[in-house]
């Protein structure tokens, strides 16, 4: 058994197996639903109607979306280099760290503009480093960087957690382990006045197509792609392959820490441990899912986010636990990923 | 050695064995016979039609036409598993074994039934110490295989095979991998063996050990058999003449006019190993504008080495590597096309190209920093350029919106072909250019790189086909164990002398070990 290539896959089979994962998705997800006690079709239209059936329900998906758009794209590029960055959930809390550390007063007196530039910039250098190391450690010594991100994680939220205990607590938190609040000037403004969305979702739309442009049309980009499918030849052709490597850390960890970024100065305006509740490795489903595609990554981040947000809401309704929203993940993902690699190839055997 | 003539008995006969991929008929109503207590050498050039024929005995392929019988018995064609059951083992050139096992578990692996508890470790180390000791294969049946050194490693390969009781033993160029001595002990327990009845086919292409160990020889040519005969009868030139072939192609392109100024020139340049082979090992090697310069030899023999030197993917280790009277401050694969080096590589599908990357992708791969500026990369030249080489150099194919894994070997060769030249090179390092490749597509492959020639430049013709390089070369050097023949012009060497030269036997001294 083995998989062959197809020239020109017709249109019923570009479609139709995307759209037959949804449906096994929906199927397998009505099976967990009715054991948990659920009625499918009034569970599903909850979750629809949570995630997208008002102006509210909708900006709250929009407001979830904005750091797996950041996480999203961070993978994706990576991924594309064939670095496998495992790492976006440690990065974002780096991005967050320095974000907290420079927005609660170590810049006061700055502009609103400059302030907010200058954080951006100082988290995006730090998410950078922090991929940098494992990178290079993969190019020059060989070493495994699923290893060394995953682990760099714990490393990370041990590092962020000590430091909110200590030197960064909030004296006037009650001893809750939190900073202090970000200056006013810090704050990312909301886009409209009295709901939740805030700059960091035009800034995450932003990245996107700048990410896009930088994959389609610059020759880093060209040998990005080109690292990742062949480095060998990439290699052979005389591309710097430890160097595009390390140049996509660069851009890799950047973008997950502006996740971090966005998060404190928009959404929360502090850091604390609760920041994340895993969008650097949600950011992993949102990038296969949408096939690493830069653009791609921002419709399925509203996917991911909405699933969340919506599964919040019936939870409340329905009786149904939220997790319900995690499985319903976990089977897109699965269903998803060999649906969307059979519109390229076909099984043959012998 | 068997001593006892005509009357033993025979044990393997292959007969009228065919096997024709696409164009090639890579065996041609081969006989073969095989007799009790023999040693048969098995002599021929890469592709001469060795593996092929052992692939078919082993029911890897089947035969288009031809049988196998085996003591007597018919072989069912195309069941792999059928002459192992039948009594036959074979040693191959790369080994087969599980690094974290010890050798009894290696040697019972495959042996021992799934539904059986237990391998029985100990009573089968009793029968491999047993066996061991018979023939002279000193090894600890307890020792993991990973610490073994490459020769035990060998001896593990040969029981595993005589614990499947097998009667007749196939070595795959066994000594390639060996030091002198440890040759010298296969060959004597190759001679215990035989003593007790085995029988034995020896492939090689090393003229002195086929003459030292082996009782008779068949020498392959071209899927033919080229000759028969007992080792007692012959010498070195003949059996070299036989496998290289007694008459020489004729060249088919007209000679060089008189060769120009030397572009490259390597002066006692020693390397790293590459690919499978050694390093380079003093290798003194000019390349003159307006000549191909080939390099014959079996592969593995330091070819991968040179061609990474030039293509700027190795540095020497020692000696000097000198462009136009000059050694390069710094050497990779950007200097070697700055300096004017176009590289087809051996490996087309992956060193050559990126299967997922269409023909545009593909056809700008070496050239795209020229396509940019300030960073941006100019799609509209790169559909420009790789059009010119889609039209001008006849690649076959809807759209050169194509990704390349869906080209055949021929257009992509011809893709890679007119990457290089269309850069204008000096100096083109052609490797293996048309390995695999059909009657037309090697014809026009060929005819591209003699007008290329013929326009001045040198090229570097790197090749295990004997009649391309007769047939397209000015100067040919032959490569041994990383050591470069001096060169022959054309005509000047006959096939004899090729023969001595490419089994590493006309060269003074054994090159100083790795």
């Amino acid at each position: 058994m083995r998989l062959e290539p197809i020239a020109r896959p017709s249109a019923a089979r570009l479609f139709g197996l995307p759209l037959a994962a949804l449906a096994a998705t929906l199927a397998i997800g009505a099976a967990l639903v009715l054991a948990a006690g659920g009625a499918p079709l009034a569970v599903f239209g909850l979750i629809l109607e949570g995630a997208a059936g008002s102006r509210f329900a909708l900006l709250e998906t929009l407001n979830r979306a904005t750091p797996l758009i950041f996480t999203g794209l961070a993978v994706a590029v990576a991924f594309r280099a064939r670095l496998w960055n495992i790492g976006a959930e440690g990065q974002l809390y780096l991005g967050a760290l320095a974000t907290a550390v420079l927005g609660t007063g170590a810049l006061a007196g700055w502009p609103a503009a400059g302030l907010l530039a200058a954080l951006a910039r100082a988290a995006a250098a730090v998410g950078a480093a922090a991929l940098l190391g494992p990178a290079l450690l993969k190019t020059r010594l060989g070493v495994d960087e699923v290893v060394t991100t995953l682990l760099l994680n714990f490393v990370i939220l041990l590092l962020v957690s000590m430091l909110l205990e200590g030197v960064l607590k909030d004296p006037r938190a009650m001893g809750w382990p939190q900073s202090a609040r970000l200056l006013p000037e810090a704050r990312l403004p909301r886009i409209v006045a009295g709901l939740r969305l805030h700059w960091g979702f035009l800034l995450a739309l932003a990245a996107a197509l700048a990410v896009w442009f930088v994959e389609a049309r610059t020759a880093f980009g060209y040998e990005m792609r080109a690292v990742g499918l062949n480095a060998r030849a990439a290699a052979y052709a005389g591309i710097p392959v430890g160097r595009v490597i390390a140049r996509t850390a660069v851009l890799s960890g950047g973008l997950a820490a502006l996740a971090g970024f966005s998060e404190v100065a928009g959404l929360r305006g502090n850091l604390t441990l609760a920041l994340s509740p895993g969008f650097g490795y949600t950011g992993i489903i949102v990038a296969m899912l949408a096939l690493l595609h830069p653009l791609g990554v921002v419709l399925a981040a509203v996917f991911v986010a909405g699933i969340f947000v919506g599964a919040d809401a019936m939870s409340r309704a329905a009786g149904v636990p939220s997790y319900i929203a995690d499985l319903l993940l976990a089977t897109a993902l699965l269903a998803m990923v060999p649906a969307l690699m059979f519109t390229r190839y076909r099984l043959a055997w012998g | 050695m068997t001593g006892q003539g005509a009357a033993t008995r025979e044990v393997l006969r292959l007969e009228g064995i065919t096997r024709a991929f696409g164009p090639v008929r890579a065996n041609d109503g081969i006989d073969f016979a095989l007799a009790e207590g023999e040693i048969v050498a098995l002599l021929g050039e890469n592709g001469a039609g060795k593996t092929t024929l052992m692939n078919i005995l082993f029911g890897h392929y089947a035969a288009d036409a031809g049988r196998v019988t085996v003591f007597g018995r018919p072989l069912p064609p195309g069941r792999p598993g059928a002459a192992l059951a039948a009594g036959v083992g074979m040693v191959h050139q790369h080994f087969t074994l599980a690094d974290h096992l010890t050798v009894a578990e290696n040697i019972v692996l495959g042996t021992v039934s799934l539904w059986r508890p237990g391998l029985g470790l100990a009573a089968a180390a009793a029968r491999i110490a047993t066996l061991a000791r018979d023939f002279g294969l000193a090894v600890d049946p307890a020792a993991r295989v990973g610490g073994l050194s490459v020769g035990e490693r060998q001896r593990v390969e040969i029981l595993k095979a005589l614990y499947r009781d097998a009667r007749i033993l196939i070595l795959d160029e066994p000594t390639a991998v060996l030091t002198p001595q440890e040759s010298e002990a296969l060959f004597a327990t190759l001679r215990r063996m035989v003593a007790r009845g085995l029988s034995i086919i020896f492939i090689s292409h090393k003229l002195k050990e086929v003459l030292a160990v082996a009782d008779r020889v068949v020498v392959l040519r071209q899927g033919r058999v080229a000759g028969a005969m007992a080792t007692a009868g012959t010498d070195r030139a003949r059996l070299a003449e036989l496998m290289v072939g007694a008459a020489l192609p004729e060249a088919r392109i007209a000679p060089a006019a008189a060769p120009g100024p030397a572009i490259l020139r390597l002066a006692a340049v020693s390397t790293a190993p590459a690919g499978a082979g050694p390093g380079l090992a003093g290798v003194d090697l000019v390349l003159r504008a307006g000549t191909i310069t080939a390099i014959a030899g079996v592969s593995g023999n330091g070819q991968a080495a040179l061609a990474a030197l030039v293509a700027g993917l190795a540095r020497p280790r020692a000696g000097r590597l000198v462009l136009d009277g000059a050694e390069p401050a710094s050497w990779g694969p950007r200097q070697a096309l700055a300096a004017g080096i176009g590289r087809i590589p051996e490996d087309r599908h992956r060193e050559g190209a990126v299967a997922d990357f269409d023909l545009v992708e593909n056809a700008i791969l070496e050239r795209y920093p020229a396509l940019t500026r300030a960073g941006l990369l100019s799609w509209r030249a790169a559909r420009r350029w790789a059009g010119r080489i889609i039209a001008a150099y006849d690649v076959r194919t809807p759209s050169a919106a194509l990704p390349a894994r869906l080209l055949s070997g021929g257009n992509l060769q011809k893709l890679i072909l007119g990457r290089v030249l269309e850069a204008g090179p000096r100096i083109i390092l052609a490797c293996q250019p048309s390995r695999g490749l059909d009657v037309g597509a090697t014809a026009f492959v060929h005819g591209r790189l003699v007008a290329a020639r013929d326009g001045g430049a040198a090229v570097l013709l790197v090749s295990e086909d004997l009649d391309e390089i007769l047939g397209l070369a000015d100067a040919v050097h032959v490569m041994s164990r990383g050591r470069l023949s001096p060169a022959f012009r054309r005509g000047q060497a006959s096939a004899a002398d090729l023969g001595l030269w490419m089994s590493g036997e006309a060269f003074a001294e054994e090159p100083h070990a790795a």
